[in-house]
C-alpha cells in the first residue's frame, strides 16, 4: 500500500487496542477489565449484558476476547478464528454525536478518512437467547466491515429505557487493515522498542487457535459436555428459583408467583427481605453459570452433538436462564433502588 | 404562494426502505396540504411536488402553496330545537351550542333534517396560516409513516421512528415554518457529506435552492440524478479496461444508489487463479457480499475485475488505497470460498445422502431424507406422463437434489443451494442431465427469474415444488392473508410459471396428484390454490384484464399453457380494430342476457328441454339463430381443437348477427310452455357450444 505506506507506521495490535481505550476513556468512559468467563461475544459480557438495563448511565469500554468454537479452522484460515478479540463500547444513553464521535475514533487510529470510503450498511442485531435485540448498521471501510454499531432495544425480553449506543470493533479486522496483512497471524502484536524485534499474532495466540480447535471439533467428551451443562443449568435454575423468593418475581410476573414465592422463604415469612439480602443475592453468579452454559451450547454444536431437532429445545432451556437471569437482575436493581435513602 | 420545502434529517436509512419512505412522506405532504386547503390542484392534474432522499435525509418540494387558508363558512349543526327552546327561551343546550360555535344565541336558526328539526350556527372559520396549519399537521404525518423496522432513541420512548432524527428543515419561501418532531425544531439549515463537507451547517435561503446548495456540500439529493450519475460512472470507470463490459444489475444499481450521497465508482481487480472457480460463487461474492458489479470481457466471460460504488470523491492515492483495501477484502472472501468449495468436495453428494437424514425439512414433515422420497415418487408419477424424459437422470437428480444443503459452502453463500449442488454434481462425474436438473431445481424465484432449461429440471421443480404444498396442505399451513412463512404461493407460482412457459404436457391436477399422492382432498384443496395463482400469473405476469381471466378460467384452468392462449386470444379478438371487437363485444353482451335468462329460468323453476326441437322454432329469426349457431359450432371446435384460438373467437363473433336480430324479434319468455322451452333450450345450446375457449358472459362490455 505504498500511498499510506509513506506515511506514519500503522499501530501495532497492542496500541491500537490502547488508542482506542484512551479514547474512549477520554470521552468518559469507565476502562473495564474483558470478563474472565468464557463469551461468544462482547455483548455478553455482564458489563454489557446486565448493564444495559434499568435506568442508570453507564458509559463503558472493555476489550473482550470472545469465544466462538464452531468457528475455529486449526489455524489455518488466515481470515477466521476460534477467539477474537472485540472492543466494546457500551454509551447508555447514547450521544447525540455518536456517530460523529466513532468517526473520530477511526481518525484516532490513523485512518483519515479523506482517503477511505465508509459506510453505514443496515445490520440489525439479535441475540434470541439473551431476549436481545437492536437496530444499527455494520461499518463498512473500503468494503471491510470493521464495526458493529447498534441501538439496543430489548434485553432480557424487556424494553429498554433509556436505549444504549453498543459500538463493537473487531480489533484483529481492524488491526489487519491498518498493517494491510492477508493474514491475521502476521499482524503485529507489539514491537519490542531496544531490539526491534516485532511479535506478532500467531506467536501469541496460533497455539491456542490450533489446539482449541481440536479440542471443540476433536477432543471434547460430548457426554461430559452434556453433562456440565446440565450441572450448570440446574445451578443457575436453582438459584434462579431462589431468587424469585428473596426479590419477588421480577418485572411483569406478580399475583400466583409472588404467592408460591412466598413459601420458599424459610424464615421471615410476612416481612420483606432485608436490604442486604437482596443485595447480596447473586444474581451475577447465576448469570455466569447461564454464561457457562451457553458456552458448553457452543462447543456441543461445533461438536456436531446438538441434531437440528435438538436444537431449538436446548436454545430454549438456555433462553430460560439468562432472560431469567436479566429479569432478576432488573428486578434487583430496583428493590435496591427503592429501598435507597432518599438523598 | 409560495414554494414550501420540507427535509428530515436521520442517521443512515436503510437502502433497502429509502425508495418506499420518500414516496410515503411525498405523498403525506401533497395530502396534507391539499386537506387543508392551502394547494389547489388543478382539477384532474396532481399537485406539482418534489421528493429528494439520501440515506440522511427525506425531502418533499411543493410549489404553488397559499400563505394563509382562506376563511371558509361553516354549518354546523347542533342541538333538536325541541330540547333547545322551551317555549321560545333558549335552554342550556342552545346556549352551550351557541358558546361552542362560538355565536350568540340569536344567530342560531333552526333547519329541518331528515330526522326532524336541528338548531344550526352558520360559522366563519378565519383561514389559519400555512405556517400554523403545517406545524401542527405535518408532525402526525411524520408519526404515522410506515416503516418496516423502527426504534426508540430518546428517554421515555415519546417516539418510534427508523433511525434517530437529526434534523428537520422547513421552508415556505424564505420564512422558517416551525415544525417539531422527535425533539427537534426546523430550522433553515441541512448538513452535507460526512466527510467532503463535514459537521458545517448548510444554509437553505429559499426552497429552489436546495438541490444547488447540497451538491456543493457534495450530497446528490435527487434520486434518479444519483442513479443516473453512478450509471455513467459505471460505464466511464470500465472503459478502463478494454473491451469489458459491466453485468447489467438494476437491483444492485438501486442499492448502491439508495447507500451513496456522492457517489463514484472504482474499478479493482483479483488474482486471475480465482477465476477456476465458478462464476456462479464469484458473482455471489461480488454481488451479494460486497456490492460489486461484476465485470466481463466481449465474449461474455467473466473478467478478473470488479467495480464499486463509493460514498466519496478521492483523488489518485486514496483511489489507490480504496482500490488496495477492496481488493484485500474481496481476495479473503475468494479463499474462504476456495477453502468450502475444495473442503465440500471431499464428501461426494452420494454420500451426503444419509447426512439429509439430520437435516429437519419441517418437524411435522421429517428429514429432508424423507423429502427426498417423496420428491423421488413425485418427480416418477410426472415422468411417466412425459414422453421422452430421461427417467434415471430425473431420479439421480431427485436423489441429490437437497444434499447440498449439508456442504459448508451452502452454508455459507445460502442463496447458492441448488446452484453448488448442481455443479457439485458436475464435478463429481453425475450425468449432464442429472446436474442441470439439480443446479435448476429453485428456478423461478421470483416472477422475473428464468424456469429450469430442460423437461427433467422442470419435473425436479415441480415435483419439489408440489410435495411441499402437499405437505404444508396436509397440516393445514395454508397460506392466509399476508400470512405465507413458507413461501407457498411462490412455489405454486413457480409450478405455474413452468407449465405456462416450457412445453411439458402436464395439467395442474396431475401436479397436485404427484404432490399429494392420491389423497382427493387434499388434491381438492390444491387445485383452489392453484386456481389462484393461475388467476395471478394471467393478471400479474401476463398482463390480462380482470374479466378476460375470469371468463378464459370458467372454461378451465388445468392446463395452464392452454389457458395462456384462451386469454391471449380473447385478448386480441377484443381490441381487434374495426367491426371485429365491436361484434365480439355485442356477442359477449347477448350471451351475459342468454345466461341471465336462463338463470331466471332455473330460478322460477322453468324445465330447459337437453335438445332443441326444430318444429317448434317459429319465428325466421330463432331459425336463423339455431342454423348459423349450428354451422359455426363445428367450425369452432374444429379451430379450438388446432388450437386455433383467435379464429375460434372471431367465428363466434360472427354469430352476432343472428343474435341481435333474435333478441329484436324473439321473446324467449312466452307463455306457451314448449315454444319457451324450446327457446331455452337454443340459448342453453348456443352458450354451451361456444363457451369452451371462455365464458363470454364474464367479460364486461360497456354500457
Amino acid at each position: 500500500m505504498e500511498a499510506s505506506g509513506t506515511k506514519k507506521k500503522a499501530l501495532t495490535f497492542q496500541e491500537l487496542l490502547f488508542t482506542l481505550q484512551r479514547f474512549w476513556a477520554e470521552r468518559g468512559c469507565v476502562l473495564q477489565q474483558p470478563y474472565d468467563v468464557e463469551v461468544g461475544a462482547g455483548t455478553m459480557s455482564p458489563d454489557t449484558f446486565l448493564r444495559v438495563l434499568g435506568p442508570k448511565p453507564v458509559r463503558i469500554a472493555y476489550a473482550q476476547p470472545s469465544r466462538r468454537p464452531a468457528d475455529g479452522r486449526y489455524g489455518e484460515n488466515p481470515n477466521r478464528l476460534f477467539r477474537h478479540t472485540q472492543l466494546q463500547v457500551i454509551l447508555k444513553p447514547p450521544p447525540e454525536r455518536v456517530q460523529e464521535i466513532y468517526l473520530e475514533s477511526l481518525e484516532a487510529i490513523g485512518i483519515d478518512l479523506r482517503e477511505h470510503d465508509i459506510k453505514f450498511e443496515e445490520d440489525n442485531w439479535e441475540w434470541p437467547v439473551g431476549g436481545a435485540w437492536g437496530v444499527g448498521w455494520q461499518v463498512m471501510l473500503d468494503g471491510l466491515e470493521i464495526t458493529q454499531f447498534t441501538y439496543f432495544q430489548q434485553c432480557g425480553g424487556m424494553d429498554l429505557d433509556p436505549i444504549c449506543g453498543e459500538i463493537t470493533y473487531g480489533l484483529e479486522r481492524i488491526a489487519g487493515f491498518l498493517q494491510d496483512v492477508d493474514s491475521i497471524y502476521d499482524i503485529v502484536w507489539a514491537v519490542e522498542p531496544d531490539t526491534g524485534r516485532e511479535v506478532t499474532y500467531g506467536a501469541m495466540r496460533l497455539p491456542e487457535e490450533e489446539q482449541f480447535s481440536a479440542y471443540s471439533f476433536d477432543y471434547a467428551d460430548v457426554e461430559k459436555l452434556w453433562e456440565h451443562l446440565r450441572l450448570y443449568e440446574a445451578e443457575c435454575l436453582q438459584l434462579l428459583e431462589r431468587g424469585k423468593a428473596v426479590l419477588g418475581p421480577g418485572p411483569g410476573g406478580r399475583g400466583r408467583e409472588a404467592d408460591s414465592s412466598a413459601t420458599l422463604r424459610n424464615d421471615n415469612q410476612d416481612k420483606k427481605p432485608d436490604v442486604l439480602t437482596v443485595k447480596r443475592f447473586p444474581v451475577l453468579g447465576a448469570y455466569e453459570l447461564a454464561l457457562k452454559c451457553s458456552h458448553l451450547f457452543n462447543l456441543l454444536d461445533a461438536r456436531g452433538a446438538i441434531s437440528v431437532t435438538e436444537r431449538v429445545g436446548v436454545m430454549a432451556r438456555i433462553r430460560t436462564l439468562v432472560v431469567g437471569v436479566a429479569k432478576l437482575y432488573a428486578g434487583q436493581g430496583a428493590a435496591v433502588e427503592a429501598a435507597a435513602p432518599r438523598a | 404562494m409560495a414554494e414550501f420545502l420540507f427535509e428530515i434529517g436521520l442517521e443512515e436509512v436503510p437502502a433497502r426502505m429509502i425508495a418506499g419512505a420518500e414516496a410515503e412522506l411525498r405523498r403525506r405532504v401533497v395530502a396534507m396540504l391539499e386537506r387543508e386547503r392551502l394547494v389547489e390542484a388543478e382539477p384532474g392534474a396532481e399537485t406539482a411536488a418534489e421528493s429528494f432522499a439520501t440515506p440522511r435525509r427525506l425531502a418533499v418540494r411543493v410549489r404553488g402553496v397559499r400563505e394563509r387558508q382562506e376563511d371558509a363558512a361553516e354549518e354546523l349543526l347542533g342541538p333538536s330545537a325541541k330540547i333547545a327552546f322551551k317555549d321560545g327561551v333558549a335552554t342550556p343546550a342552545a346556549v352551550a351550542f351557541a358558546k361552542k360555535a362560538g355565536v350568540v344565541v340569536e344567530a342560531l336558526t333552526v333547519v329541518t333534517t331528515a330526522k326532524g328539526e336541528y338548531l344550526q350556527a352558520k360559522v366563519v372559520r378565519a383561514g389559519k396560516t400555512a405556517a400554523e396549519v403545517i406545524a401542527a399537521e405535518l408532525p402526525k404525518e411524520l408519526a404515522g409513516m410506515y416503516w418496516a423496522k423502527t426504534m426508540t432513541w430518546r428517554a421515555g420512548k415519546p417516539e418510534r421512528f427508523v433511525r434517530p432524527v437529526r434534523w428537520l428543515l422547513a421552508l415556505l419561501g424564505d420564512a422558517v415554518v416551525p415544525v417539531s418532531f422527535a425533539g427537534k425544531a426546523s430550522g433553515n439549515i441541512t448538513y452535507g457529506h460526512r466527510v467532503l463537507h463535514g459537521e458545517a451547517p448548510v444554509v437553505i435561503e429559499r426552497p429552489h435552492a436546495y438541490e444547488t446548495e447540497l451538491e456543493k456540500a457534495f450530497v446528490v439529493a435527487d434520486v434518479e440524478v444519483r442513479r443516473e450519475r453512478i450509471r455513467k460512472a459505471l460505464d466511464r470507470v470500465c472503459r478502463g479496461v478494454e473491451g469489458a463490459r459491466w453485468r447489467e444489475d438494476a437491483e444492485l444499481v438501486e442499492t448502491v444508489t439508495q447507500l451513496t450521497e456522492w457517489p463514484t465508482v472504482l474499478l479493482g481487480g483479483f488474482e486471475p487463479e480465482y477465476l477456476t472457480l465458478p462464476e456462479e460463487v464469484l458473482v455471489t461474492v461480488m454481488r451479494d457480499h460486497q456490492k460489486y458489479f461484476a465485470v466481463e470481457d466481449a465474449a461474455g466471460t467473466l473478467a478478473p475485475h470488479f467495480l464499486t460504488v463509493l460514498n466519496t470523491e478521492v483523488n489518485a492515492a486514496g483511489e489507490a488505497v480504496i482500490r488496495h483495501g477492496n481488493e484485500r477484502v474481496l481476495r479473503a472472501r475468494f479463499n474462504d470460498a476456495r477453502f468450502f468449495w475444495e473442503f465440500d468436495q471431499r464428501v461426494p453428494l452420494e454420500e451426503r445422502t444419509k447426512l439429509l437424514e439430520t437435516v429437519t425439512f419441517q418437524k411435522d414433515l421429517g428429514s429432508y431424507a424423507a423429502k427426498t422420497e417423496r420428491m423421488r415418487r413425485a418427480a416418477a408419477a410426472l415422468a411417466r406422463r412425459v414422453p421422452g424424459v430421461d427417467a434415471p437422470a430425473l431420479d439421480t437428480a431427485a436423489r441429490l437434489a437437497k444434499t447440498d444443503l449439508t456442504a459448508e459452502l451452502v452454508k455459507e453463500f445460502t442463496e447458492l443451494q441448488g446452484v453448488v449442488g448442481g455443479l457439485y454434481a458436475r464435478a463429481q462425474g453425475v450425468s449432464e442431465t442429472a446436474c442441470a436438473a439439480i443446479y435448476d431445481q429453485y428456478r423461478p424465484v421470483g416472477m422475473e427469474d428464468s424456469v429450469p432449461r430442460t423437461a427433467e429440471g422442470s419435473l425436479l421443480a415441480i415435483a419439489d415444488k408440489a410435495d411441499t404444498i402437499a405437505g404444508m396442505f396436509g397440516l393445514g399451513m395454508e397460506p392466509t392473508g399476508s400470512k405465507d412463512p413458507f413461501a407457498l404461493r411462490r412455489a405454486a407460482n413457480g409450478i405455474v410459471t413452468i407449465l405456462a412457459q416450457g412445453s411439458l404436457p402436464l395439467t395442474l391436477v396431475e401436479v397436485a396428484e404427484a404432490g399429494a399422492e392420491g389423497k382427493t382432498e387434499l388434491i381438492g384443496r390444491m387445485l383452489g390454490f392453484f386456481r389462484e395463482r393461475v388467476e395471478f400469473y394471467l393478471r400479474e405476469a401476463k398482463g390480462q384484464a380482470y374479466d378476460v381471466v375470469a371468463a378464459v378460467l370458467a372454461a378451465g384452468f388445468e392446463d395452464v399453457r392452454d389457458a395462456v392462449a384462451r386469454a391471449e386470444a380473447v385478448t386480441a379478438v377484443r381490441v381487434a380494430s374495426g367491426s371485429g371487437g365491436d361484434d365480439f363485444a355485442a356477442v359477449s353482451a347477448a350471451f351475459k342476457r342468454m345466461k341471465n335468462i336462463l338463470a331466471q329460468a332455473r330460478e322460477k323453476g322453468i324445465e330447459v328441454p337437453g335438445r332443441v326441437d326444430e318444429a317448434l322454432l317459429l319465428e325466421p329469426e330463432e331459425t336463423a339463430l339455431a342454423e348459423r349457431a349450428g354451422d359455426l359450432a363445428g367450425q369452432v371446435d374444429a379451430l379450438r381443437a388446432a388450437g386455433e384460438y383467435e379464429g375460434a373467437l372471431r367465428a363466434i363473433a360472427g354469430l352476432r348477427p343472428q343474435v341481435d336480430a333474435f333478441f329484436d324479434a324473439v321473446m324467449v319468455m312466452v307463455p306457451e310452455p314448449q315454444v319457451r322451452g324450446n327457446r331455452l333450450a337454443l340459448l342453453a345450446r348456443v352458450l354451451g357450444d361456444f363457451s369452451r375457449i371462455a365464458d363470454f358472459s364474464e367479460i364486461v362490455t360497456a354500457g
